[in-house]
């Protein structure tokens, strides 16, 4: 007996399907499949995705439930189309050690949303003066893959070269949030016209591009792998797309929001559009649109920064930094990157699901929609548009840069393992 | 006029002019024996200051009472503000409390542009942090135009700490709406990166911009800033971009010397440079409550086009009807 048959979902790059999930795995792909004993999803129209992965998600527990909890962010994940989210270290206590690291693991297995693989940080207390436990981290239930001190960058040129180098002997990946500490002190946004006339303290792009090549150059000399996250400036662009040409291991992840806002909106001085790094400009936009399209920046990645209230409704330069991004990532990069031609649905799967889903090395996540495959899945609306209502998400922030904004594309259904997490739209 | 002042660039040319007129009539009330008006009777001003300026706090409370406007001074120290409650918060505070228009001086650029999203009533920006304070440039202007009886076409060099300054912000701004010339000189690391943008000429040379200057405005430098690196040392700066006496000789003639206040002397300014006759430094005081009050009185006082303004203003007589 099967569980569910999604009847007519256009696979990406393929012709519309029946899907019959049985036991957590896509049993059969086929057309007019017997649904005998199974509940039927009509899908007509909609396009089949495997389920969406991010690599770089703050859910704030523990510390900051006020803002985020493993359970709420997990379920705007789930409606956010997502399967796998990596929770970022910058908790409080930081995930610097196994213990905490286990609790993340365990309460996004309790939550049952959609997968929780912790980030472990890279130095105790993410202080970036010693090395934390790596290697306890990654031996422990929690199976740590992915370590970023994200939020800080690793200063200190050597502390990056071990922590590099560290970390081959389990296949783990340093995730690195370039930016030059020095040339951001009391960094409000990107340093340019915008700034210039606003008035806030600049964040210049050579303060990530300095950083991400001096990484490159690290990883390559060492012959390890590097992960840069939230890329944003076409500089740090060319630099990536100089060390690929090397054959260097270095792979690259982009935010919906530096895919489509851009610095101009700080002349609001509304502190929803802070984040860290901050929004570029129109031309770096369109050379991170392009290098996503040309794989040069190898996945997005949400950055999901959920903030209470009133760390956000304050003057500028006391707001704290960062944006929600999982119920609004897809439609983000459907307004960005295929309604303006640059990527299809195959390519949307790729830089969203497959991409991710191997750089932190996770089994069963982000692999084609045929027979054997896990039922990790979302069903999108291509041809729906929604507004964005703040109120309405499912975390507990509401600090979206898009209220109010026509956003293309709805999530309509999203299973983990062939268990519906979201349906019509909403939390199953 | 819109209903806030928050920037320099909310002013078209018109509506700056307008200003400029209005405090010209206004300023005749400060040579009569009863220097009061009647037309903010009943309105709240409230002048809230989370920043030490008693030269700018006292401005705008003399404007606000010249006019007969009811004052509260909220400043950040002694009061709730300094126990932590949020800007928003204080906003609310104000709101209930009636206030027609709120001055506001802040560290935070933004701050009230924030502010103006919380209240209904009139928001002035009286200095937000490195962004702008609109009323020193009105009021720069008002000292320009009064010393040299024309704004168009007038050369405006703005000497010192572009980067940080509010003031060079603000006047860049206005000037160009008024159809002045402006060149900023500064050493090259007090400059914003994006200058290039502004509707001024960019130069780090100030012997060579004087000649060529109807007006000099100078800039405080704060001696902090060369533990940051943007200058070797307080001697260097003085050297390279104080206005010393021998540098006010390269001036032409009839030019005039300004400075918002308050001063370095010994810095970027020399004693004799502001205390000789080309210095407008203490007109520029008793401009900015005429300049002040022309700003409360078109933003709270019903007049907000040109040609709503009557000749009532200078006819009005204290206690006559409005």
């Amino acid at each position: 007996m099967s569980d569910w048959l999604i009847r007519g979902a256009a696979l990406p790059g393929g012709e519309p399907a029946d899907l019959r999930l049985d036991g957590g795995v896509i049993a059969e792909v086929g057309s007019r499949l017997d649904g005998t004993g199974a509940r039927v999803l009509a899908a007509d129209g909609l396009v089949a995705l495997p389920g969406l992965v991010d690599l770089h998600t703050h859910l704030r527990e523990p510390g900051r439930e006020d803002a985020e909890t493993i359970a709420s962010g997990t379920r705007a994940a789930a409606l956010g189309g997502f399967t796998a989210v990596h929770a970022m270290a910058n908790t409080d206590p930081v995930a610097d050690v196994a213990g905490v690291v286990e609790q993340v693991w365990r309460l996004g297995q309790e939550a049952g949303y959609c997968d929780v693989h912790p980030v472990g940080a890279v130095t105790v207390g993410l202080a970036g003066q010693k090395l934390a436990e790596l290697g306890a981290m990654a031996d422990s239930a929690a199976r740590v893959r992915i370590f970023s001190d994200d939020g800080h960058c690793v200063e200190d040129a050597v502390l990056m070269r071990r922590a590099l180098e560290y970390v081959k002997a389990f296949g783990g990946l340093i995730a690195q949030h370039a930016q030059e500490p020095r040339l951001t002190e009391g960094a409000q946004m990107n340093e340019g016209v915008v700034s210039a006339r606003l008035g806030l303290a600049g964040w210049p792009a050579v303060a990530e591009e300095s950083v991400i090549a001096r990484d490159c150059l690290l990883a390559a000399h060492v012959g390890s792998r590097l992960h840069v996250c939230h890329v944003s400036t076409a500089g740090s662009v060319e630099i990536l797309r100089w060390a690929k040409g090397k054959g260097w291991r270095v792979t690259a992840e982009v935010t919906p929001h530096h895919l489509l806002l851009t610095d101009e909106l700080a002349a609001t001085y509304d502190p929803v559009y802070k984040v860290n790094p901050p929004l570029r400009t129109a031309e770096d936009v369109e050379a991170l649109r392009d290098a996503l399209a040309d794989g040069t920046i190898d996945a997005v990645a949400t950055d999901h920064a959920p903030h209470a209230l009133e760390d956000k409704e304050t003057e500028w330069s006391a707001a704290a930094f960062g944006m929600l991004g999982l119920e609004t990532a897809l439609s983000v990069v459907a307004e960005a990157m295929v309604a303006t031609g640059r990527l299809d649905w195959a390519g949307v799967a790729d830089r969203m699901s497959v991409r991710p889903a191997q750089i932190a090395g996770i089994a069963g996540q982000g692999q084609r929609l045929q027979a054997g495959a896990p039922a990790n899945l979302v069903l999108v609306d291509p041809a729906a548009r929604t507004v964005v209502d703040p109120s309405a998400l499912a975390s507990r922030s509401r600090n979206t840069p898009y209220a109010g904004r026509e956003l293309p594309v709805r999530v309509q259904a999203t299973f983990l393992r062939g268990r519906p997490t979201v349906l019509d739209g909403k939390l199953a | 006029m819109r209903r806030h002042l928050l920037s320099a660039a909310d002013l078209g040319r018109d509506d700056a002019l307008l200003v400029l007129d209005t405090a010209e009539q206004l300023a005749r009330v400060a040579d009569r024996p009863i220097k009061k008006l009647p037309t903010l009777r009943g309105r709240t001003v409230v002048n809230l200051f989370f920043e030490d300026s008693t030269r700018t706090r006292t401005s705008f409370e003399v404007a606000a009472k010249r006019l007969s406007a009811d004052v509260i001074n909220f400043s950040a120290k002694g009061s709730s503000v300094s126990k932590g409650e949020s800007l928003k918060d204080t906003a609310l505070t104000l709101e209930a409390m009636g206030a027609d228009a709120v001055v506001i001086r802040h560290w935070a650029s933004g701050a009230p542009h924030r502010l103006a999203t919380w209240i209904s009533g009139s928001v002035v920006n009286a200095g937000d942090g490195t962004h702008e304070h609109p009323t020193q440039a009105l009021l720069d202007a008002f000292t320009m135009r009064r010393r040299l009886g024309r704004l168009e076409g007038l050369r405006v060099a703005i000497v010192g700490d572009v980067l940080h300054s509010r003031v060079a912000r603000s006047n860049v701004l206005l000037l160009d709406t008024l159809g002045a010339a402006v060149t900023l000189v500064a050493p090259p690391t007090l400059f914003p990166v994006g200058v290039d943008d502004w509707p001024a000429e960019v130069s780090y040379d100030l012997d060579g911009v004087l000649p060529k200057s109807d007006v000099v405005m100078m800039l405080r430098v704060q001696r902090e800033r060369m533990s940051a690196a943007f200058f070797p040392s307080a001697r260097e700066y003085s050297r390279r971009y104080g206005l010393d006496a021998a540098r006010m000789a390269l001036l032409p003639e009839d030019a005039i010397v300004m400075h918002p206040g308050p001063m370095n002397r010994g810095m970027e300014i020399a004693a004799e440079v502001a205390d000789s006759v080309r210095s407008t430094i203490v007109e520029q005081v008793a401009n900015g409550v005429s300049v002040r009050m022309a700003v409360l009185y078109l933003l709270l006082g019903g007049a907000l086009s040109g040609a709503a303004l009557s000749g009532a203003v200078v006819e009005a007589e204290p206690g006559a009807p409005e």
